[in-house]
């Protein structure tokens, strides 16, 4: 029986991970992810768990270490941030292409330009369209049941695509939480062995990373972003299944308090907690607010974001990114994409907020919500807007 | 030369293009390429094995009396083996040419 | 010395007749370098998992849905295959361990080309090798970029024309000395480190059964001749090979735990450097005098490598 105990979240992030009898494990350390690395080291150590660590020199080596792991059967694990992630962008669509069910825990930081180690979400964004599961958790119990969820889902034999679950850094990271891991037992109960596809090993000799002409390419490719769609149907399955186990519960979509509500927020993350109340505060002076919380973003889960924003007049879309030059923030573009054949859908309004670490409160969400009230009667000029600029 | 089967459907596609079938490079007959091919007078052969060890292909055998020759739907006609028989028993003919 | 000549002769009879890497590949015709892989897989046999780096021989034996290799076989990317070999050794080591694969040793063989090897795959190399994992690394080195064209690498000689360095009014063409790549690994202390060519393949495949025995990192640097970015007859591949090594340009040589070892096929007196160079149209620019600097550079390598093979102590 698991119980509650304050732990820092990488720390736990570690244990996790360490619970789900990883076989190899190669990483290298970036702030703010390093103490994941660290801890996994240590617990290796100690002899807790029977693994191999690689103290690879770099990122990209740290990925592709990890990929050749996994084409053996090992069960295999990184984590990495921002200028990491950018090192290793290269391989990640090999990964996914080759369906090595690998698990990487992002520590979501901004990229460079200028060097800044605090939270946004600019570096999983810049990998959009890598072909690899992606979810978001809000606080550290998320980011230990989704980090043991994600072996699962990775491994499914319907599946078969690698992982990443984001959790903010130094916002969740570095912050100590009341947290309950479950216990061995109910972990191997879980998530059983894994039985990979196919093996590097002389006893069935296989090619791995062929080379693909162009006129089987775009074959290859439709057949990428299916796999990656039907995935969605393994994720829910693996989400109920936790339900059912451990009592808490995950969607692609979690609402709050947004079933009648004319505004809508959406945000990612952990700073949707701090939305939250918010939502509470203006709720209690009467106004029609709800959240929405994405915990799915890859494979984007559009049937559910349809049906969340279906009765709301608007929604403002927070991002904690953005494409330069172009419309805004990520998420909202794909939101907007998403809905734009629907006949009845809200004004989609986007924030740029948070970008490397810049903090967003209870009161700035407040403020949001207003404003998105008032561009109900105004309309916008801008797609999108940065918030809480000096100078604006 | 034999003609690349390309999987169909998108629904073909191995997972992860993985190939299972070890050596089915086999399928594609390279000897299509050459300009010349090698012809082995076997008075002059020794049967050292040299041409076979020095062939890129791997495509020159010994038959059951030891003499050599190359599998000829594979055979790019680099013309290594010939260059480097000893006794000279090798020589690169064009193709076509009546070689007999 | 007559008797020993003669068995040379028939040596090759008496190798492996499995071919782990199959004709149908599409290399070009009288490539030294599928030689190269024909005599490495022969040497390394039936329990051995491949990790190549992208380049010639990744693509002209792996195009989907066909393979030339009967080995298990993988290709992730070009700066990696000292990675993920890493990965891969790490994971045989943990699985057999754990029971889930069969209990017997499979080597774990990284293959990458000069430029996969010594320039964009040189960091996960020195990783890989520092790590000290169970893996055996080959560099099949055509002495430039080849697979995109012929462009120049450090491994690219001194006044060889390549198509980024290329020979012109203004330019010797490569204007840097080969990168010692063999030195580099011995400066890790990798226990063994030996340069090959195929054009000695009894030799390249006893030094590469010797590294397949060592529980640990190996390296071996092996020459592999180029006739279309080197400009030489598709037949000339062997005779390029035996030149270089004749000319000391690329001595074989071998260090076990340090200690130098020059490798029987090495002849008593180096022949002129001229005899190689003249012969290959990616140095018919040199002028007798840009010749003669070649000359002097390999003498004085030459005489320090004897110096190393006379006085060299092994590390323990």
């Amino acid at each position: 029986m698991s119980k509650r105990i304050g732990m820092e979240v990488a720390i736990a992030v570690a244990e996790a991970v360490a619970l789900c009898r990883v076989d190899t494990i190669a990483a290298y350390p970036i702030t703010p992810n390093t103490h994941v690395a660290e801890h996994l080291a240590e617990i290796v150590a100690e002899g807790r768990i029977h693994a191999e660590y690689i103290t690879v020199e770099s990122e990209h080596s740290a990925m592709s270490a990890v990929m050749g792991a996994s084409a053996t059967g090992a069960r295999a694990f990184t984590a990495t941030s921002s200028q990491g992630l950018m090192y290793m962008a290269e391989v990640l669509p090999i990964a996914s292409a080759m369906r090595l069910p690998v698990v990487m825990v992002i520590a979501n930081r901004a990229i460079s330009g200028p060097l800044n180690i605090w939270n946004d979400h600019s570096d999983v964004m810049y990998q959009r369209d890598c072909g690899w599961i992606s979810l978001f958790a809000e606080n550290g119990q998320e980011m230990i049941d989704m980090t043991i969820q994600a072996f699962k889902i990775a491994e499914h034999q319907e599946v078969l695509l690698p992982v990443n679950v984001n959790m903010d850094g130094f916002q969740l990271t570095h912050m100590v939480e009341a947290l309950e891991l479950p216990d061995q037992g109910e972990v191997d109960a879980f998530l059983p062995p894994y039985k990979p596809y196919a093996t590097l090993h002389p006893d069935r000799p296989v090619t791995m990373g062929a080379l693909g002409v162009p006129e089987i390419f775009m074959e290859v490719m439709k057949a990428k972003d299916v796999a990656l769609r039907e995935a969605k149907k393994v994720i829910l399955a693996v989400w109920e299944e936790w339900y059912g186990r451990f009592g808490r519960r995950y969607e692609p979509i979690t609402s709050y308090r947004a079933d009648d509500a004319e505004i809508l927020l959406l945000t990612l993350g952990s700073v949707g907690e701090t939305a939250e109340v918010a939502v509470d505060e203006l709720r209690k002076q009467g106004k029609s607010v709800g959240l929405l919380k994405l915990k799915l973003w890859r494979p984007f889960p559009f049937a559910e974001l349809r049906q969340a924003v279906s009765g709301a007049r608007v929604l403002a879309v927070m991002d904690r990114a953005v494409s330069f030059g172009g419309p805004g923030g990520p998420v909202a573009a794909e939101v907007r994409s998403a809905l734009y054949h629907e006949l009845k859908r809200p004004l989609v309004l986007n924030y740029i907020i948070g970008l490397g670490g810049r903090d967003v409160t209870v009161e700035d969400f407040i403020n949001l919500a207003e404003r998105a009230a008032l561009a109900l009667s105004r309309g916008i000029e801008e797609p999108f807007e940065f918030y809480g600029v000096r100078g604006a | 030369m034999t003609q690349k089967k390309w999987p169909e459907r998108w629904q073909e596609v191995n997972i992860g293009c993985i190939v299972f079938h070890p050596a089915s490079a086999k399928e594609y007959h390279t000897g299509s390429w050459r300009a010349l091919l090698p012809v082995w007078d076997n008075t002059k052969c020794i049967k050292c094995g040299v041409c076979y060890i020095f062939c890129p292909e791997g495509c020159i055998s010994a038959d059951e009396n030891g003499y050599y020759s190359a599998d000829l739907d594979y055979c790019k006609g680099c013309g290594i083996c010939a260059h480097e028989c000893w006794p000279k028993a090798i020589k690169m003919v064009g193709e076509g040419e009546d070689h007999v | 010395m007559l008797t020993v000549q003669n068995f040379d002769l028939y040596a090759p009879k008496l190798v492996d007749k499995e071919e782990y890497f199959s004709y149908g590949h599409r290399a070009c015709q009288g490539c030294g370098e599928a030689l190269a892989i024909r005599l490495l897989c022969k040497a390394l046999g039936r329990d051995t998992v491949i990790v190549n780096a992208t380049g010639c021989m990744e693509v002209v034996s792996s195009l989907y849905p066909t393979t030339a290799w009967k080995l298990p076989w993988i290709h992730v990317a070009f700066p990696n295959a000292a990675s993920v070999a890493s990965g891969v050794e790490a994971g045989l080591k943990i699985l057999r361990q754990k029971g889930k694969i069969a209990d017997r040793r499979v080597k774990v063989v990284a293959i990458g080309g000069d430029g996969g090897t010594l320039d964009i795959g040189f960091q996960a190399l020195s990783g890989a090798m520092e790590r000290g994992h169970d893996l055996l690394y080959v560099c099949l080195d055509n002495e430039a970029y080849m697979n995109t064209g012929i462009q120049r690498s450090s491994a690219t000689p001194f006044g060889a024309s390549t198509t980024t360095a290329p020979a012109g009014k203004e330019s010797i063409g490569n204007k840097t000395w080969k990168k010692n790549a063999p030195e580099i690994m011995v400066a890790h202390r990798v226990p063994y480190v030996a340069t090959a060519c195929h054009s000695y393949p009894l030799d390249f495949m006893n030094k590469v059964k010797k590294a397949r025995k060592i529980e640990g990192p190996a390296y071996i640097h092996c020459l592999s001749v180029c006739p279309t970015g080197w400009r030489v007859g598709s037949e000339a591949c062997i005779k390029m090979g035996r030149l270089a090594v004749e000319t000391g340009i690329f001595p074989l040589y071998e260090v076990e735990n340090g200690k130098y070892i020059l490798s029987p096929e090495m002849p008593e007196k180096l022949r002129p450097v001229e005899d190689y160079i003249k012969l290959q149209g990616r140095f018919r620019h040199l002028r007798p005098d840009q010749m003669n600097i070649i000359q002097e550079r390999v003498n004085k390598d030459y005489a320090a490598l004897l110096n190393k093979v006379k006085y060299s102590l092994p590390w323990s």
